[in-house]
């Protein structure tokens, strides 16, 4: 799996943050969405695909092989 | 957190009440357990539209605002492991942080935003679980699908409310109609989540949905600020629930719950039960 995030469309919401802390995490400064590994390990898939279906911003983006 | 602190026997039979939003809330603003009940009182006198009478709801918003004036200056004397203790150890109003009566709003807008629509979902969750008893063994059979269930429940919902208004800057266009800048709409969450072009099957309440872009708690950077507290709530009652009252049944048939359910706001206080 490959995450791309849209930092324009992200709000800081963090709901990333909480659902995957090994792949999300925010800038200090904004909140705006840090991604920490692009091709995470495939145990994490599942909760990074339940923290872009969370993300109220739509701004994670999968492509699933 | 256990299960009997979450249920309790009402009068109108065994009926599971549910508290612990309101006890989650306390705890996150510093407030002892003693003093719970009374939150509870406050939060029901200000959401309930129906039930007190005008003089009542003065005084019980006069004493709120008191109670959290004489909380806020206690943390500030000394402060604790809570969220206000943080919010005051940001800085105040001079320092970029919040004044005292920001302090005391953000308390009460918390308890507002948070207590009545988490007590009313669990409620409506449950409800719908046991209505079709068959999604209820479903979870009995393989608790991994709670979460799912969870957002299932929140999509489902067709009692979500009155709906989120909203004030157009732009021209848009929305299912084919297009509506004129400086047009005030109201959004139907509960609509939107049972579209049929977003959603296979939206009126099948399916507990392995995923994904489930519902937009149960609206959408954009003003989307619920509480969401992953509300979920972590949803999930963690139905989680001990499952484990501890696998026989939990309604006590009444469904169509009377649904009865209950058409009433103005926010679904079904109590859901008559047994196990
Ligand atoms: C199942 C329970 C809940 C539901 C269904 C719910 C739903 C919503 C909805 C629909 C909105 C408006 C979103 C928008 O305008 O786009 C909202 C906003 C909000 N919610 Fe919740 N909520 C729940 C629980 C909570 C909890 C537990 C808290 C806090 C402890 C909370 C705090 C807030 C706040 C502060 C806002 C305003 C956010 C803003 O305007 O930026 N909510 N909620
Ligand atoms: S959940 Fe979405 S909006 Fe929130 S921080 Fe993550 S990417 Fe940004």
């Amino acid at each position: 799996m490959r995450i791309t995030v849209d930092e324009a469309k992200c709000c800081g919401a963090g709901q990333c943050v909480l659902i995957a802390p090994g792949v999300f995490d925010q800038r200090d400064e904004d909140g705006i969405v840090v991604l920490l590994a692009e091709t995470p390990a495939p145990a994490l898939n599942e909760a990074v695909r339940e923290a872009a279906a969370v993300c109220p911003a739509a701004a994670i983006h999968l492509v699933e092989p | 957190m256990t299960c009997s602190s979450a249920a309790s026997r009402e009068s109108s039979g065994p009926a599971l009440g549910f508290p612990l939003p309101v006890y989650v809330i306390c705890d996150m603003l510093g407030v002892p357990a003693g003093d719970r009940d009374r939150f509870a009182y406050w939060s029901d006198t200000l959401l309930n539209l129906t039930r007190y009478g005008q003089a009542e709801i003065d005084a019980a918003q006069a004493e709120f605002v008191q109670y959290m004036s004489g909380h806020i200056a206690a943390k500030r004397a000394e402060p604790g492991e809570d969220l206000l203790s943080e919010l005051i150890a940001a800085g105040d109003a001079d320092n970029g942080g919040l004044s005292d009566i920001q302090l005391l709003a953000t308390g009460m807008g918390l308890l507002v935003a948070g207590h009545e629509t988490t007590a009313n979902m669990i409620g409506k969750m449950v409800g719908m679980l046991l209505a079709d008893r068959t999604r209820w063994e479903r979870l009995l059979a393989d608790p991994s699908l709670v979460r799912t269930a969870v957002e299932e429940a929140l999509r489902f919902d067709a009692n979500a409310g009155f709906g989120m208004p909203r004030y157009l800057r732009e021209e848009s266009e929305v299912g084919g109609t297009v509506l004129p800048r400086g047009t005030t709409v109201v959004c139907s969450m509960a609509a939107a989540n049972r579209d049929e072009s977003v959603f296979d099957g939206a009126d099948e309440m399916d507990l392995s949905r995923s994904p489930n872009p519902h937009l149960a708690f609206g959408a954009g950077p003003h989307s619920c600020l509480g969401q992953a507290l509300a979920r972590t709530e949803l999930q963690v009652v139905l989680e001990v629930l499952l484990r501890r009252l696998p026989s939990l049944e309604l006590a009444v048939p469904a169509e009377e719950l649904q009865r209950v359910e058409g009433l103005a706001i926010g679904g079904l206080r109590e859901i008559p039960v047994r196990w």
